[in-house]
């Protein structure tokens, strides 16, 4: 296996430091490091990140491959910086069985962009019913410990209390996409004056609310772990933040877009901007944004959803929720968290790295940039701009929210355990 | 103004002149050969997701008085009801040459997809759209209650009903303050959007107290399917507390007068004796309709905004 030198990188903002890359670890890390057989990566002026972790991925396979592959949504994590990525389980069909699991986890090693870990569903067919094969999935080569049914809520309390329970065997979390289901029939963005102007069906901040509530006390309760999808709300952001002060194992995400979009881009009616939670209010994004800073959101997740054209290109209330992300998640955590004073490049690697590990319970990923640490690394420009072109992605989906902003960075090279899959900011053949 | 999408795009300016022309046009309309020439060859598609016999004749009436071809595209028996999508819908009526494309849609916002997709270039007339706007009716609305009361500056029109899935009633409310009439909306409050504290208007829950000063009563379509989502307890209940019957007609000033954008639940929002009643402007309604669209077909496909309301020669 070939060694990489990176010359001149400067660690998580705090250090400029050469970092000496061999047989997928991290060799050493100095100044002025020489190797006569290392390729040399020049990276003055270049932030080195860890592998990016992404807690939440929609690959979309097996069963829309006309959306996402796991070799496509693999590729596009790497040209984000990631090194891995948590594979949401409402596939077709749906990942509640070992076989699926490992399916998904296969696909990932053959693709070898980046570490695919498979999420198991929490109840049969996202059905909300009964419980899928927790153990099973645990047990099987994907080693599953996340689970959820995300863009289904659990929201049958028991339920909930015996999936909290369960995983606890097993050092399980469940990640709950927080949704009351009769507080959201028809619910088609947020509830606010803008919703009523509109006439589009609104998705109040209480139906989020209400279920992390809840979920925080079930969790205290049958003292478990809880992880809450794509926190969208204010209000929410209290719950959480009072529920860790009062000592409940629960952590949160925020997704790239609730940092930046708000409601009213839905003034458009272009569906490009429909999401699950829906974008909130301005109030809101500040809010999510203040609580990433100070840790109350743990982590940024990409709720990376891809769907083909046909599916956005129609009216709002008939169109598919979900927007793309792990193409542009870092430029806008650089945009709303690290060029705003929000966040220090090692805050950035605390929620985009070390973290959602530690949460998703991976041993290999996530770790510092020492010696003798796998070596997972984002090189990354925080002096580059672009402008988003969504034809111009790894996705094989273009329902971009972020088309022709202008975003902050560029992610130079990523490194898979010392391969490289981004390098030059291009997308590097892999021979798994 | 090159869409007609929201009331509220209209400013007071472009709405005077919508209504100032169809003053002239109802002129036109009543005379024994009701065609004028202005929109020869060019061409008027009614583009109906959604079943409204009434306002789908109210336009065809309107483009044909004004002698543009029509054609009448309906969700029933065309390709639309195999799941064409509204996309491809778009670029036919573009192929076809449409100059104007009137769209009635079940789903808000639809007429905007059509208007800012790029997929056709005609203009594009909202007919109603889900629960968001019909400003075509209000327009009509605004032009009838002109009739009756004059100038609308500082005129009190109460609109009563099922205002968070109407359509009518958000257009209502937008341009009747655009006018600088003053709108009260009373409904029970579950039917009330949220927000609606920042809109343009008053609110009430208690619709005694907004009829003694009220110079015109807008009574909205209410669905007695509402009660299963417990927007309601009852028809019944609904009815007493807000159903406007001979009593409440009572309490109006005499020169008020009563709307209904139709069709009308007679005996649910409206009794049939004040349906039926000198006051009542409905059939009236119907007939500005055909008025007020042509003024609007006029103004969106004869050229510059700032045209003459109507050559001379032609009136
Ligand atoms: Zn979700």
């Amino acid at each position: 296996m070939s060694a990489y030198l990176i010359r001149n990188a400067n660690i998580l903002g705090e250090q400029v430091a050469d970092i000496l890359v061999r047989d997928g670890v991290i060799e050493s890390i100095g100044s002025a490091l020489a190797a006569d057989d290392a390729t040399v990566v020049e990276a003055k002026g270049l932030i080195a990140l860890p592998g990016l972790v992404d807690i939440h991925t929609h690959l979309r396979e097996p069963g829309r491959e006309d959306a996402e592959t796991v070799l496509t949504g693999s590729q596009a994590a790497a040209r984000g910086g990631y090194t891995a990525v948590f594979a949401m389980a409402n596939t077709e069909p749906v990942a509640d069985t070992a076989g699926v699991v490992e399916q998904v986890w296969r696909l990932g090693k053959e693709a070898g962009y980046v570490d695919v870990q498979p999420v198991g569903a929490v109840t049969v067919g996202l059905a909300g019913e009964r419980l899928a094969e927790l153990g099973a999935m645990a047990d099987s080569a994907a080693q599953v410990r996340v689970f959820s049914d995300d863009g289904k809520c659990v929201h049958d309390a028991v339920l909930m209390r015996r999936a909290l329970e369960y995983v606890k065997a097993f050092g399980g979390v469940i990640a709950q996409h927080a949704q009351e289901p009769r507080l959201t029939e028809g619910a088609q963005m947020n509830e606010g004056e803008l919703s009523g102007i509109l006439g589009l069906t609104g998705w109040p901040a209480v139906a989020e609310e209400a279920i992390i509530a809840r979920d925080v006390l079930l969790t205290a309760h049958v003292d478990s772990r809880l992880h809450v999808c794509h926190l969208s709300t204010k209000g929410s952001v209290d719950i959480v933040r009072q529920a860790k002060v009062r000592g409940v194992n629960v952590t949160a995400e925020v997704t790239p877009h609730h940092l930046l979009l708000t409601d009213e881009l839905a003034r458009s009616y272009n569906p490009i901007f429909k999401v699950n939670p829906p974008l909130r209010t301005a109030e809101d994004v500040e809010a999510v944004r203040a609580g990433l800073a100070d840790g109350t959101i743990d982590v940024v997740g990409t709720d990376h959803a891809p769907h083909p054209m046909e599916d956005k290109e129609c009216e709002w209330s008939s169109a598919a929720f979900g927007m793309l992300g792990l193409e542009e998640a870092l430029g806008v955590v650089q945009l709303t968290m690290v060029d705003t004073g929000n966040l220090t490049w090692a805050g950035v690697a605390d929620r985009m790295s070390f973290t959602p590990a530690k949460i998703g319970r991976l041993a290999d990923q996530g770790r510092p940039l020492v010696a003798g640490e796998p070596a997972n690394i984002c090189l990354y420009d925080p002096d580059a701009a672009r402008t988003v072109d969504p034809y111009a992605s790894a996705s094989k989906s273009r329902n971009n929210p972020y088309a022709d902003r202008e975003l902050p960075g560029a992610v130079v090279a990523t490194f898979l355990r010392g391969v490289p899959t981004v390098l030059d900011g291009k997308l590097q053949e892999i021979s798994a | 103004m090159r869409h007609l999408l929201s009331a509220g795009d209209l400013s007071r300016d472009e709405a005077i002149q919508i209504l100032d022309t169809a003053e002239e046009l109802l002129n036109v309309a009543s005379r024994p050969i009701k065609k004028l020439p202005t929109l020869r060859g060019r061409t008027v598609v009614n583009l109906f997701y959604e079943d409204s016999t009434r306002t789908r004749i109210s336009f065809e009436a309107a483009a044909k008085r004004l002698s543009a071809d029509v054609i009448n595209f309906s969700a029933k028996g065309s390709s639309v009801s195999k799941g064409e999508s509204l996309k491809d819908t778009a670029l036919t009526l573009q192929a076809m040459g449409a100059d104007a494309v009137v769209i009635r849609h079940h789903l808000s916002g639809a007429p905007h997809r059509l208007a800012s997709s790029g997929w056709m270039h005609g203009a594009i007339v909202n007919a109603g759209d889900g629960t968001h706007e019909h400003p075509t009716q209000a327009l009509l609305d605004a032009f009838t209650m002109r009739r009756h009361l004059g100038d609308l500056t500082d005129r009190r029109i109460t609109i009563v009903g099922d205002v968070l899935h109407s359509r009518v009633a958000r257009s209502n409310a937008l341009l009747l303050s655009t006018l600088g009439a003053e709108v009260t909306l009373v409904a029970p409050p579950t039917l009330l959007p949220v927000g609606v504290e920042k809109w343009p208007v008053h609110t009430t829950y208690d619709l005694d107290s907004a009829l003694h000063k009220a110079d015109a009563v807008m009574m909205l379509r209410v669905q007695a399917e509402r009660m299963q989502n417990a927007y309601f307890p009852s028809a019944r209940e609904y009815s007493r507390r807000y159903g406007l019957d001979a009593r409440r007609m009572g309490m109006l000033p005499d020169h008020a007068i009563v709307m209904h954008p139709g069709p009308m639940n007679r005996g649910m929002e409206i009794s049939a004796e004040v349906a039926d009643s000198v006051r009542s402007v409905i059939v009236e309604q119907v007939t500005n309709g055909v008025a007020v669209r042509m003024a609007v077909l006029y103004l969106l496909l004869s050229g510059s905004n700032e045209s003459d309301p109507i050559p001379e020669s032609l009136v």
